[in-house]
Protein backbone atom coordinates (compact mmCIF):
# COMPACT_ATOMS: atom_id res chain seq x y z
CA UNK A 1 0.00 0.00 0.00
CA UNK A 2 1.09 3.55 -0.72
CA UNK A 3 1.48 5.49 2.53
CA UNK A 4 1.61 9.27 2.89
CA UNK A 5 3.85 11.02 5.42
CA UNK A 6 1.26 10.90 8.22
CA UNK A 7 0.68 7.20 7.68
CA UNK A 8 4.42 6.52 7.58
CA UNK A 9 4.81 8.39 10.87
CA UNK A 10 2.06 6.31 12.46
CA UNK A 11 3.66 3.11 11.21
CA UNK A 12 7.04 4.18 12.58
CA UNK A 13 5.49 4.73 15.99
CA UNK A 14 6.09 8.49 15.97
CA UNK A 15 2.46 9.06 16.97
CA UNK A 16 2.45 6.47 19.74
CA UNK A 17 2.02 2.71 20.06
CA UNK A 18 -1.81 2.61 19.77
CA UNK A 19 -1.72 4.28 16.34
CA UNK A 20 1.18 2.07 15.23
CA UNK A 21 -0.70 -1.09 16.25
CA UNK A 22 -3.84 0.21 14.54
CA UNK A 23 -2.22 1.03 11.22
CA UNK A 24 -0.28 -2.25 11.14
CA UNK A 25 -3.60 -4.06 11.45
CA UNK A 26 -5.17 -1.87 8.75
CA UNK A 27 -2.29 -2.49 6.35
CA UNK A 28 -2.74 -6.26 6.78
CA UNK A 29 -6.43 -5.90 5.90
CA UNK A 30 -5.63 -3.53 3.02
CA UNK A 31 -3.21 -6.04 1.53
CA UNK A 32 -5.76 -8.82 1.94
CA UNK A 33 -8.20 -6.82 -0.23
CA UNK A 34 -5.59 -5.29 -2.59
CA UNK A 35 -6.15 -1.72 -1.38
CA UNK A 36 -3.67 0.66 -2.99
CA UNK A 37 -3.93 3.40 -0.36
CA UNK A 38 -5.96 4.75 2.56
CA UNK A 39 -9.02 7.00 2.50
CA UNK A 40 -9.69 9.46 5.32
CA UNK A 41 -13.00 8.84 7.11
CA UNK A 42 -15.35 11.25 8.86
CA UNK A 43 -16.55 9.03 11.70
CA UNK A 44 -15.91 5.63 13.23
CA UNK A 45 -18.68 3.53 14.80
CA UNK A 46 -17.56 0.71 17.08
CA UNK A 47 -19.40 -2.54 17.76
CA UNK A 48 -17.95 -3.79 21.04
CA UNK A 49 -20.50 -5.52 23.24
CA UNK A 50 -18.79 -7.55 25.92
CA UNK A 51 -20.23 -10.85 24.77
CA UNK A 52 -18.12 -10.40 21.64
CA UNK A 53 -15.14 -8.83 23.41
CA UNK A 54 -14.90 -11.33 26.25
CA UNK A 55 -12.32 -10.82 28.96
CA UNK A 56 -9.54 -10.76 26.36
CA UNK A 57 -11.13 -7.93 24.37
CA UNK A 58 -11.89 -5.85 27.44
CA UNK A 59 -8.31 -6.31 28.68
CA UNK A 60 -7.07 -5.14 25.25
CA UNK A 61 -9.16 -1.96 25.54
CA UNK A 62 -7.91 -1.37 29.08
CA UNK A 63 -4.31 -1.66 27.93
CA UNK A 64 -4.97 0.96 25.23
CA UNK A 65 -6.60 3.21 27.81
CA UNK A 66 -3.40 3.25 29.88
CA UNK A 67 -1.34 5.01 27.19
CA UNK A 68 -0.74 8.79 27.48
CA UNK A 69 -3.74 10.84 26.44
CA UNK A 70 -2.16 12.21 23.25
CA UNK A 71 -1.39 8.66 22.10
CA UNK A 72 -4.65 6.95 23.01
CA UNK A 73 -7.32 9.50 22.03
CA UNK A 74 -9.29 8.88 18.84
CA UNK A 75 -8.52 11.25 15.92
CA UNK A 76 -12.08 11.51 14.53
CA UNK A 77 -15.59 11.55 16.02
CA UNK A 78 -16.15 7.99 17.22
CA UNK A 79 -19.46 6.57 18.37
CA UNK A 80 -20.62 3.19 19.69
CA UNK A 81 -23.03 0.46 18.66
CA UNK A 82 -25.40 -1.03 21.30
CA UNK A 83 -23.60 -2.16 24.44
CA UNK A 84 -23.90 -5.45 26.28
CA UNK A 85 -25.88 -4.22 29.30
CA UNK A 86 -28.41 -1.56 30.24
CA UNK A 87 -26.89 -0.23 33.47
CA UNK A 88 -30.23 1.19 34.60
CA UNK A 89 -32.47 -1.78 33.84
CA UNK A 90 -30.34 -4.93 33.96
CA UNK A 91 -31.81 -6.18 37.23
CA UNK A 92 -35.32 -6.13 35.74
CA UNK A 93 -34.30 -8.80 33.21
CA UNK A 94 -32.04 -10.86 35.51
CA UNK A 95 -28.91 -9.92 33.60
CA UNK A 96 -25.95 -11.35 35.56
CA UNK A 97 -23.82 -8.92 37.57
CA UNK A 98 -20.59 -10.42 36.20
CA UNK A 99 -21.55 -9.40 32.65
CA UNK A 100 -22.59 -5.93 33.79
CA UNK A 101 -19.25 -5.52 35.59
CA UNK A 102 -17.38 -6.48 32.41
CA UNK A 103 -19.47 -3.99 30.46
CA UNK A 104 -18.62 -1.22 32.92
CA UNK A 105 -14.90 -1.90 32.42
CA UNK A 106 -15.28 -1.65 28.63
CA UNK A 107 -17.35 1.52 28.99
CA UNK A 108 -14.66 3.16 31.13
CA UNK A 109 -11.92 2.18 28.67
CA UNK A 110 -13.82 3.62 25.71
CA UNK A 111 -14.39 6.90 27.55
CA UNK A 112 -10.64 7.12 28.23
CA UNK A 113 -10.07 6.83 24.47
CA UNK A 114 -12.39 9.78 23.82
CA UNK A 115 -15.21 7.69 22.34
CA UNK A 116 -18.77 9.13 22.41
CA UNK A 117 -20.98 6.47 24.01
CA UNK A 118 -23.99 6.74 21.70
CA UNK A 119 -24.75 3.00 22.12
CA UNK A 120 -26.90 2.80 19.04
CA UNK A 121 -27.31 0.88 15.78
CA UNK A 122 -29.62 3.60 14.42
CA UNK A 123 -27.18 6.50 14.45
CA UNK A 124 -28.62 7.51 11.04
CA UNK A 125 -31.98 8.05 12.79
CA UNK A 126 -30.80 9.45 16.10
CA UNK A 127 -27.29 10.94 15.92
CA UNK A 128 -26.44 12.20 12.42
CA UNK A 129 -27.46 10.89 9.01
CA UNK A 130 -24.46 10.56 6.67
CA UNK A 131 -24.26 12.61 3.48
CA UNK A 132 -23.86 11.20 -0.04
CA UNK A 133 -20.20 10.70 -0.84
CA UNK A 134 -18.92 10.83 2.75
CA UNK A 135 -16.46 8.08 3.73
CA UNK A 136 -16.93 6.47 7.13
CA UNK A 137 -15.83 3.43 9.14
CA UNK A 138 -19.14 2.13 10.43
CA UNK A 139 -19.25 -0.98 12.57
CA UNK A 140 -22.74 -2.41 12.37
CA UNK A 141 -24.04 -4.23 9.32
CA UNK A 142 -27.42 -2.50 9.48
CA UNK A 143 -25.74 0.89 9.73
CA UNK A 144 -23.40 0.15 6.84
CA UNK A 145 -26.10 -1.08 4.45
CA UNK A 146 -28.42 1.85 5.28
CA UNK A 147 -25.68 4.43 4.85
CA UNK A 148 -24.32 2.96 1.60
CA UNK A 149 -27.75 2.34 0.08
CA UNK A 150 -30.16 4.96 1.39
CA UNK A 151 -27.74 7.82 2.12
CA UNK A 152 -25.12 7.22 -0.59
CA UNK A 153 -22.31 7.42 1.98
CA UNK A 154 -19.40 4.97 1.78
CA UNK A 155 -18.34 2.36 4.30
CA UNK A 156 -17.31 -1.26 4.47
CA UNK A 157 -18.25 -3.46 7.40
CA UNK A 158 -15.75 -2.37 10.03
CA UNK A 159 -15.73 -4.89 12.87
CA UNK A 160 -14.91 -3.62 16.37
CA UNK A 161 -11.09 -3.84 16.23
CA UNK A 162 -11.11 -2.37 12.74
CA UNK A 163 -13.43 0.55 13.54
CA UNK A 164 -11.28 1.26 16.58
CA UNK A 165 -8.20 1.22 14.36
CA UNK A 166 -9.91 3.69 12.00
CA UNK A 167 -10.79 5.88 14.99
CA UNK A 168 -7.14 5.95 16.06
CA UNK A 169 -5.72 6.60 12.58
CA UNK A 170 -8.58 8.62 11.02
CA UNK A 171 -8.58 6.49 7.88
CA UNK A 172 -9.31 3.06 6.47
CA UNK A 173 -7.93 1.03 3.55
CA UNK A 174 -9.58 2.08 0.30
CA UNK A 175 -11.27 -1.10 -0.95
CA UNK A 176 -14.80 -2.41 -1.40
CA UNK A 177 -17.61 0.11 -1.00
CA UNK A 178 -15.26 3.09 -0.84
CA UNK A 179 -14.66 2.53 -4.57
CA UNK A 180 -17.14 3.33 -7.38
CA UNK A 181 -16.47 -0.01 -9.06
CA UNK A 182 -17.80 -2.03 -6.10
CA UNK A 183 -21.07 -0.09 -5.83
CA UNK A 184 -22.61 -1.28 -9.09
CA UNK A 185 -25.55 -3.68 -9.21
CA UNK A 186 -24.89 -7.36 -9.89
CA UNK A 187 -28.23 -9.09 -9.33
CA UNK A 188 -31.81 -7.98 -9.89
CA UNK A 189 -35.07 -8.52 -7.97
CA UNK A 190 -38.56 -7.40 -8.89
CA UNK A 191 -41.01 -6.88 -6.04
CA UNK A 192 -44.45 -7.88 -7.32
CA UNK A 193 -46.15 -7.33 -3.98
CA UNK A 194 -46.29 -4.41 -1.61
CA UNK A 195 -44.93 -5.16 1.87
CA UNK A 196 -47.52 -3.99 4.39
CA UNK A 197 -45.45 -3.66 7.56
CA UNK A 198 -41.91 -3.71 8.91
CA UNK A 199 -41.71 -7.48 9.31
CA UNK A 200 -42.72 -7.83 5.65
CA UNK A 201 -39.87 -5.53 4.67
CA UNK A 202 -37.55 -7.60 6.84
CA UNK A 203 -38.77 -10.76 5.10
CA UNK A 204 -37.97 -9.22 1.72
CA UNK A 205 -34.52 -8.36 3.03
CA UNK A 206 -34.08 -11.93 4.20
CA UNK A 207 -35.14 -13.36 0.83
CA UNK A 208 -32.73 -11.12 -1.07
CA UNK A 209 -29.93 -11.63 1.45
CA UNK A 210 -30.17 -15.41 1.26
CA UNK A 211 -29.67 -15.23 -2.51
CA UNK A 212 -26.42 -13.28 -2.20
CA UNK A 213 -23.27 -15.26 -2.92
CA UNK A 214 -20.88 -13.02 -0.99
CA UNK A 215 -20.28 -9.60 0.61
CA UNK A 216 -19.32 -8.20 -2.77
CA UNK A 217 -22.68 -8.77 -4.49
CA UNK A 218 -24.96 -5.70 -4.76
CA UNK A 219 -28.66 -6.47 -5.39
CA UNK A 220 -30.95 -4.09 -7.26
CA UNK A 221 -34.64 -4.04 -6.28
CA UNK A 222 -37.35 -2.85 -8.68
CA UNK A 223 -41.08 -2.52 -8.38
CA UNK A 224 -41.34 -0.32 -5.31
CA UNK A 225 -44.08 2.15 -6.16
CA UNK A 226 -43.85 4.43 -3.14
CA UNK A 227 -40.67 5.34 -1.27
CA UNK A 228 -40.52 3.18 1.88
CA UNK A 229 -40.16 4.87 5.27
CA UNK A 230 -36.85 5.10 7.07
CA UNK A 231 -38.00 2.29 9.39
CA UNK A 232 -38.96 0.10 6.41
CA UNK A 233 -35.54 0.66 4.84
CA UNK A 234 -33.98 -0.08 8.22
CA UNK A 235 -35.67 -3.49 8.52
CA UNK A 236 -35.11 -4.29 4.84
CA UNK A 237 -31.41 -3.47 5.04
CA UNK A 238 -30.76 -5.02 8.44
CA UNK A 239 -32.27 -8.34 7.36
CA UNK A 240 -30.50 -8.28 3.99
CA UNK A 241 -27.19 -7.63 5.73
CA UNK A 242 -27.84 -10.33 8.31
CA UNK A 243 -28.87 -13.06 5.88
CA UNK A 244 -26.50 -12.07 3.12
CA UNK A 245 -23.52 -10.27 4.66
CA UNK A 246 -24.69 -7.66 2.18
CA UNK A 247 -23.38 -4.10 2.49
CA UNK A 248 -25.32 -2.27 -0.20
CA UNK A 249 -28.47 -2.48 -2.32
CA UNK A 250 -30.08 -0.23 -4.86
CA UNK A 251 -33.81 0.45 -5.06
CA UNK A 252 -34.69 1.78 -8.48
CA UNK A 253 -36.20 5.25 -8.36
CA UNK A 254 -35.66 5.49 -4.60
CA UNK A 255 -32.00 5.22 -3.56
CA UNK A 256 -29.55 7.89 -4.74
CA UNK A 257 -27.30 5.78 -6.97
CA UNK A 258 -30.17 4.11 -8.88
CA UNK A 259 -32.39 6.80 -10.43
CA UNK A 260 -33.34 4.21 -13.08
CA UNK A 261 -32.62 0.55 -13.81
CA UNK A 262 -29.94 1.19 -16.42
CA UNK A 263 -27.86 3.43 -14.18
CA UNK A 264 -27.70 0.76 -11.45
CA UNK A 265 -25.75 -1.69 -13.64
CA UNK A 266 -22.66 -1.71 -15.80
CA UNK A 267 -24.04 -3.13 -19.05
CA UNK A 268 -27.33 -4.92 -19.56
CA UNK A 269 -29.32 -5.69 -16.38
CA UNK A 270 -29.42 -9.43 -15.58
CA UNK A 271 -32.59 -11.51 -15.63
CA UNK A 272 -34.70 -10.65 -12.56
CA UNK A 273 -35.78 -12.84 -9.68
CA UNK A 274 -39.44 -12.10 -8.86
CA UNK A 275 -40.57 -11.79 -5.23
CA UNK A 276 -44.30 -12.40 -4.72
CA UNK A 277 -46.53 -12.41 -1.66
CA UNK A 278 -46.26 -16.20 -1.56
CA UNK A 279 -42.49 -15.88 -1.15
CA UNK A 280 -42.93 -13.56 1.83
CA UNK A 281 -45.52 -15.90 3.35
CA UNK A 282 -43.15 -18.84 2.87
CA UNK A 283 -40.40 -16.90 4.63
CA UNK A 284 -42.67 -16.37 7.67
CA UNK A 285 -43.48 -20.09 7.72
CA UNK A 286 -39.80 -20.92 8.16
CA UNK A 287 -39.97 -19.01 11.43
CA UNK A 288 -43.27 -20.38 12.62
CA UNK A 289 -44.07 -22.72 15.51
CA UNK A 290 -45.82 -26.07 15.90
CA UNK A 291 -47.63 -24.93 19.05
CA UNK A 292 -48.69 -21.65 20.64
CA UNK A 293 -46.25 -21.65 23.57
CA UNK A 294 -44.60 -18.24 24.11
CA UNK A 295 -41.91 -17.05 26.55
CA UNK A 296 -40.70 -13.67 25.38
CA UNK A 297 -41.60 -11.03 22.79
CA UNK A 298 -38.73 -8.83 21.62
CA UNK A 299 -38.71 -5.63 19.61
CA UNK A 300 -35.10 -4.87 18.70
CA UNK A 301 -32.48 -5.55 16.00
CA UNK A 302 -32.42 -2.79 14.97
CA UNK A 303 -33.26 -0.55 17.92
CA UNK A 304 -36.65 1.11 17.65
CA UNK A 305 -37.12 4.59 16.23
CA UNK A 306 -39.28 7.09 18.03
CA UNK A 307 -42.08 6.30 15.56
CA UNK A 308 -41.88 2.57 16.28
CA UNK A 309 -42.01 3.37 20.01
CA UNK A 310 -45.11 5.43 19.36
CA UNK A 311 -46.71 2.50 17.51
CA UNK A 312 -45.78 0.11 20.32
CA UNK A 313 -47.20 2.42 22.99
CA UNK A 314 -50.39 2.73 20.98
CA UNK A 315 -50.77 -1.05 20.59
CA UNK A 316 -50.18 -1.61 24.32
CA UNK A 317 -52.53 1.16 25.40
CA UNK A 318 -54.91 -0.17 28.06
CA UNK A 319 -53.50 -3.70 27.80
CA UNK A 320 -51.49 -5.89 30.13
CA UNK A 321 -48.65 -8.25 29.11
CA UNK A 322 -49.53 -11.77 30.29
CA UNK A 323 -47.84 -12.79 33.54
CA UNK A 324 -46.22 -15.83 31.90
CA UNK A 325 -44.71 -13.79 29.08
CA UNK A 326 -42.12 -11.01 28.93
CA UNK A 327 -42.13 -8.16 26.44
CA UNK A 328 -38.85 -6.33 25.84
CA UNK A 329 -38.13 -3.43 23.51
CA UNK A 330 -34.74 -1.78 22.91
CA UNK A 331 -33.93 1.69 21.68
CA UNK A 332 -31.10 4.20 21.71
CA UNK A 333 -30.40 6.36 24.79
CA UNK A 334 -31.48 9.45 22.79
CA UNK A 335 -34.81 7.88 21.85
CA UNK A 336 -35.33 6.60 25.39
CA UNK A 337 -34.93 10.12 26.77
CA UNK A 338 -37.34 11.40 24.12
CA UNK A 339 -39.77 8.58 24.90
CA UNK A 340 -39.61 9.46 28.59
CA UNK A 341 -40.30 13.12 27.79
CA UNK A 342 -43.18 12.31 25.45
CA UNK A 343 -44.85 9.83 27.76
CA UNK A 344 -44.18 6.85 25.47
CA UNK A 345 -42.08 4.98 28.04
CA UNK A 346 -44.91 5.20 30.54
CA UNK A 347 -47.36 4.09 27.86
CA UNK A 348 -45.24 1.03 27.06
CA UNK A 349 -44.16 0.06 30.57
CA UNK A 350 -47.56 0.48 32.24
CA UNK A 351 -48.49 -2.72 30.38
CA UNK A 352 -45.69 -4.60 32.12
CA UNK A 353 -43.36 -4.36 29.12
CA UNK A 354 -39.74 -3.25 29.62
CA UNK A 355 -38.10 -0.58 27.46
CA UNK A 356 -34.31 -0.98 27.43
CA UNK A 357 -31.83 1.64 26.26
CA UNK A 358 -28.41 1.43 24.61
CA UNK A 359 -28.58 -2.33 24.07
CA UNK A 360 -29.88 -4.88 21.62
CA UNK A 361 -31.31 -8.24 22.63
CA UNK A 362 -28.81 -10.49 20.86
CA UNK A 363 -25.84 -8.38 22.04
CA UNK A 364 -26.37 -8.88 25.77
CA UNK A 365 -25.55 -12.52 26.49
CA UNK A 366 -28.80 -13.79 25.05
CA UNK A 367 -28.01 -17.44 25.84
CA UNK A 368 -27.46 -16.78 29.54
CA UNK A 369 -30.40 -14.35 29.64
CA UNK A 370 -32.64 -17.09 28.23
CA UNK A 371 -31.43 -19.56 30.86
CA UNK A 372 -31.90 -17.05 33.70
CA UNK A 373 -35.48 -16.28 32.69
CA UNK A 374 -36.61 -19.59 31.23
CA UNK A 375 -37.01 -18.12 27.75
CA UNK A 376 -36.91 -20.40 24.71
CA UNK A 377 -39.80 -19.47 22.43
CA UNK A 378 -39.17 -15.94 21.20
CA UNK A 379 -41.49 -13.87 19.02
CA UNK A 380 -40.42 -10.74 17.18
CA UNK A 381 -41.14 -8.58 14.16
CA UNK A 382 -37.40 -8.49 13.32
CA UNK A 383 -36.29 -10.77 10.49
CA UNK A 384 -32.71 -10.02 11.52
CA UNK A 385 -33.32 -11.29 15.04
CA UNK A 386 -34.92 -14.57 13.95
CA UNK A 387 -31.84 -15.22 11.80
CA UNK A 388 -29.43 -14.68 14.68
CA UNK A 389 -31.15 -15.97 17.75
CA UNK A 390 -31.57 -19.65 16.83
CA UNK A 391 -27.84 -20.13 17.44
CA UNK A 392 -28.36 -18.92 21.03
CA UNK A 393 -30.80 -21.73 21.77
CA UNK A 394 -34.09 -19.90 21.09
CA UNK A 395 -37.02 -20.99 18.92
CA UNK A 396 -37.75 -17.80 16.97
CA UNK A 397 -41.14 -16.84 15.53
CA UNK A 398 -41.54 -13.96 13.04
CA UNK A 399 -44.76 -11.93 12.97
CA UNK A 400 -46.01 -8.37 12.68
CA UNK A 401 -45.72 -5.97 15.60
CA UNK A 402 -49.49 -6.18 16.02
CA UNK A 403 -49.47 -9.99 16.24
CA UNK A 404 -46.50 -9.92 18.61
CA UNK A 405 -48.27 -7.54 20.99
CA UNK A 406 -51.51 -9.48 20.82
CA UNK A 407 -49.57 -12.66 21.63
CA UNK A 408 -47.71 -11.05 24.53
CA UNK A 409 -51.05 -10.00 26.03
CA UNK A 410 -52.58 -13.45 25.48
CA UNK A 411 -49.48 -15.27 26.71
CA UNK A 412 -49.84 -17.50 23.64
CA UNK A 413 -48.87 -17.10 20.01
CA UNK A 414 -51.69 -15.44 18.09
CA UNK A 415 -51.60 -14.85 14.34
CA UNK B 1 0.21 -40.10 0.47
CA UNK B 2 0.00 -37.51 -2.30
CA UNK B 3 0.00 -33.84 -1.46
CA UNK B 4 -1.97 -31.34 -3.55
CA UNK B 5 -1.30 -27.62 -3.39
CA UNK B 6 -4.15 -25.12 -3.84
CA UNK B 7 -3.69 -21.45 -4.58
CA UNK B 8 -5.74 -18.66 -3.05
CA UNK B 9 -5.24 -14.95 -2.44
CA UNK B 10 -2.49 -13.93 -0.04
CA UNK B 11 -4.04 -14.17 3.44
CA UNK B 12 -3.30 -13.07 6.97
CA UNK B 13 -1.91 -14.87 10.03
CA UNK B 14 0.81 -17.51 10.54
CA UNK B 15 1.44 -20.84 8.77
CA UNK B 16 -0.22 -23.83 10.51
CA UNK B 17 -0.97 -27.52 9.88
CA UNK B 18 -4.07 -29.36 11.08
CA UNK B 19 -7.08 -31.52 10.27
CA UNK B 20 -9.88 -30.12 8.10
CA UNK B 21 -13.57 -29.78 8.96
CA UNK B 22 -15.43 -29.03 5.72
CA UNK B 23 -18.91 -27.92 4.70
CA UNK B 24 -20.39 -26.02 1.78
CA UNK B 25 -22.31 -23.93 4.34
CA UNK B 26 -21.40 -20.36 5.34
CA UNK B 27 -19.88 -18.89 8.51
CA UNK B 28 -20.50 -16.38 11.26
CA UNK B 29 -19.10 -16.84 14.77
CA UNK B 30 -22.08 -15.10 16.40
CA UNK B 31 -24.80 -16.83 14.42
CA UNK B 32 -23.38 -20.32 14.13
CA UNK B 33 -21.31 -21.16 17.20
CA UNK B 34 -21.66 -21.99 20.87
CA UNK B 35 -18.26 -20.56 21.70
CA UNK B 36 -18.29 -21.82 25.28
CA UNK B 37 -18.77 -25.44 24.21
CA UNK B 38 -16.76 -25.06 21.00
CA UNK B 39 -19.44 -26.50 18.72
CA UNK B 40 -21.61 -25.32 15.85
CA UNK B 41 -24.93 -24.50 17.51
CA UNK B 42 -27.23 -23.05 14.85
CA UNK B 43 -29.65 -25.93 14.15
CA UNK B 44 -29.83 -25.18 10.42
CA UNK B 45 -26.04 -25.20 9.95
CA UNK B 46 -24.68 -28.29 8.18
CA UNK B 47 -22.04 -28.72 10.89
CA UNK B 48 -24.54 -28.36 13.79
CA UNK B 49 -23.28 -30.21 16.87
CA UNK B 50 -19.72 -30.68 15.58
CA UNK B 51 -16.66 -29.36 17.41
CA UNK B 52 -14.56 -26.84 15.54
CA UNK B 53 -11.83 -26.39 18.16
CA UNK B 54 -8.35 -26.90 16.70
CA UNK B 55 -9.72 -27.68 13.23
CA UNK B 56 -8.94 -26.06 9.89
CA UNK B 57 -12.45 -24.86 9.08
CA UNK B 58 -13.26 -24.94 5.37
CA UNK B 59 -16.51 -23.17 4.47
CA UNK B 60 -18.09 -21.24 1.63
CA UNK B 61 -18.59 -17.58 2.52
CA UNK B 62 -18.61 -15.21 5.45
CA UNK B 63 -22.16 -14.33 6.43
CA UNK B 64 -23.87 -12.39 9.16
CA UNK B 65 -22.64 -9.51 11.24
CA UNK B 66 -19.55 -7.85 12.57
CA UNK B 67 -19.06 -9.71 15.86
CA UNK B 68 -16.64 -12.30 14.46
CA UNK B 69 -13.97 -9.58 14.36
CA UNK B 70 -13.77 -9.62 18.17
CA UNK B 71 -14.85 -13.23 18.61
CA UNK B 72 -11.85 -14.79 16.82
CA UNK B 73 -9.57 -12.99 19.29
CA UNK B 74 -11.77 -14.02 22.21
CA UNK B 75 -11.83 -17.68 21.14
CA UNK B 76 -8.05 -17.72 20.59
CA UNK B 77 -7.51 -16.30 24.10
CA UNK B 78 -9.40 -19.25 25.65
CA UNK B 79 -7.83 -21.84 23.31
CA UNK B 80 -11.31 -22.59 21.99
CA UNK B 81 -10.74 -21.39 18.44
CA UNK B 82 -10.46 -23.17 15.13
CA UNK B 83 -6.84 -23.55 13.96
CA UNK B 84 -7.43 -21.68 10.69
CA UNK B 85 -10.21 -20.61 8.36
CA UNK B 86 -10.40 -21.22 4.60
CA UNK B 87 -13.28 -19.64 2.71
CA UNK B 88 -14.29 -19.20 -0.88
CA UNK B 89 -15.21 -15.61 -0.01
CA UNK B 90 -14.24 -13.82 3.18
CA UNK B 91 -15.81 -10.49 4.03
CA UNK B 92 -13.96 -7.60 5.68
CA UNK B 93 -15.01 -8.81 9.13
CA UNK B 94 -13.15 -12.11 8.76
CA UNK B 95 -10.03 -10.34 7.48
CA UNK B 96 -10.16 -7.69 10.22
CA UNK B 97 -10.73 -10.30 12.92
CA UNK B 98 -7.92 -12.48 11.62
CA UNK B 99 -5.54 -9.50 11.47
CA UNK B 100 -6.46 -8.53 15.05
CA UNK B 101 -6.09 -12.07 16.42
CA UNK B 102 -3.11 -13.06 14.21
CA UNK B 103 -5.29 -15.93 13.03
CA UNK B 104 -4.65 -17.81 9.74
CA UNK B 105 -7.16 -16.97 6.97
CA UNK B 106 -7.07 -17.48 3.19
CA UNK B 107 -9.87 -16.99 0.62
CA UNK B 108 -10.46 -16.59 -3.14
CA UNK B 109 -9.15 -19.95 -4.37
CA UNK B 110 -9.01 -20.95 -8.03
CA UNK B 111 -11.88 -23.38 -7.50
CA UNK B 112 -14.52 -24.15 -4.85
CA UNK B 113 -12.41 -24.89 -1.76
CA UNK B 114 -15.24 -26.81 -0.09
CA UNK B 115 -15.07 -29.39 -2.91
CA UNK B 116 -11.29 -29.64 -3.02
CA UNK B 117 -10.78 -30.48 0.65
CA UNK B 118 -12.57 -33.23 2.62
CA UNK B 119 -13.21 -33.48 6.34
CA UNK B 120 -10.29 -35.40 7.86
CA UNK B 121 -7.68 -34.24 5.34
CA UNK B 122 -4.43 -32.93 6.78
CA UNK B 123 -4.02 -29.36 5.62
CA UNK B 124 -1.10 -26.93 5.76
CA UNK B 125 -2.27 -23.34 5.57
CA UNK B 126 0.35 -20.78 4.46
CA UNK B 127 -1.29 -17.31 4.48
CA UNK B 128 1.80 -15.26 3.49
CA UNK B 129 2.05 -17.35 0.30
CA UNK B 130 -1.71 -17.79 -0.17
CA UNK B 131 -1.16 -21.55 -0.48
CA UNK B 132 -2.85 -24.61 1.04
CA UNK B 133 -1.31 -28.08 0.89
CA UNK B 134 -3.74 -30.99 1.27
CA UNK B 135 -2.81 -34.57 2.25
CA UNK B 136 -5.59 -37.15 2.14
CA UNK B 137 -5.22 -39.42 5.17
CA UNK B 138 -7.89 -41.97 4.25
Amino acid sequence: MRLNDVEKAMLAGAMGAPRRIAIEQQIAVGRFFDAEDFVEVGQAHIMADTESLGEAGVAFLERLAQYPENERQVRIPTITDPRGADFKAYKRINHAEEFVALEKRADAAFRALGVLMTDTCINYQTVMAPVKGEHHAFGDTGVVIYCNSVCGARSNYEGGPSALAAALTGRTPRYGFHRDSHRRGQSRFVLETEPVNLSDWGAVGGIVGRAMRSYWEVPVIEGVATAPSSDAMKHLGAAMASFGSTAMFHMVGVTPEAPDLKSAFDGAPPKPIVIRRADIDAFYKQYGANDDRLDVVVFAAPQLSILELRDLASLLDGKRVHESTALLAATSPENKAAANRMGLTKGIESSGAILLEGVCFYQMHARELGAANGWTRLMTNSAKLVNIIGGYGYEPVLASMEACVESAVAGRIRR
Amino acid sequence: MTAVTLKGHVGVGPKVTGIALVSADNFSARYDLDRLKGVFSRPAHKLAGQSYVGKVLVLNAAKGGVATAWMLHEMVSRRMAPLALLLNFANPIMAQGAAFADFPLIDRFEDDITRLIRTGDEVTVDPPAGLVTVRRLS
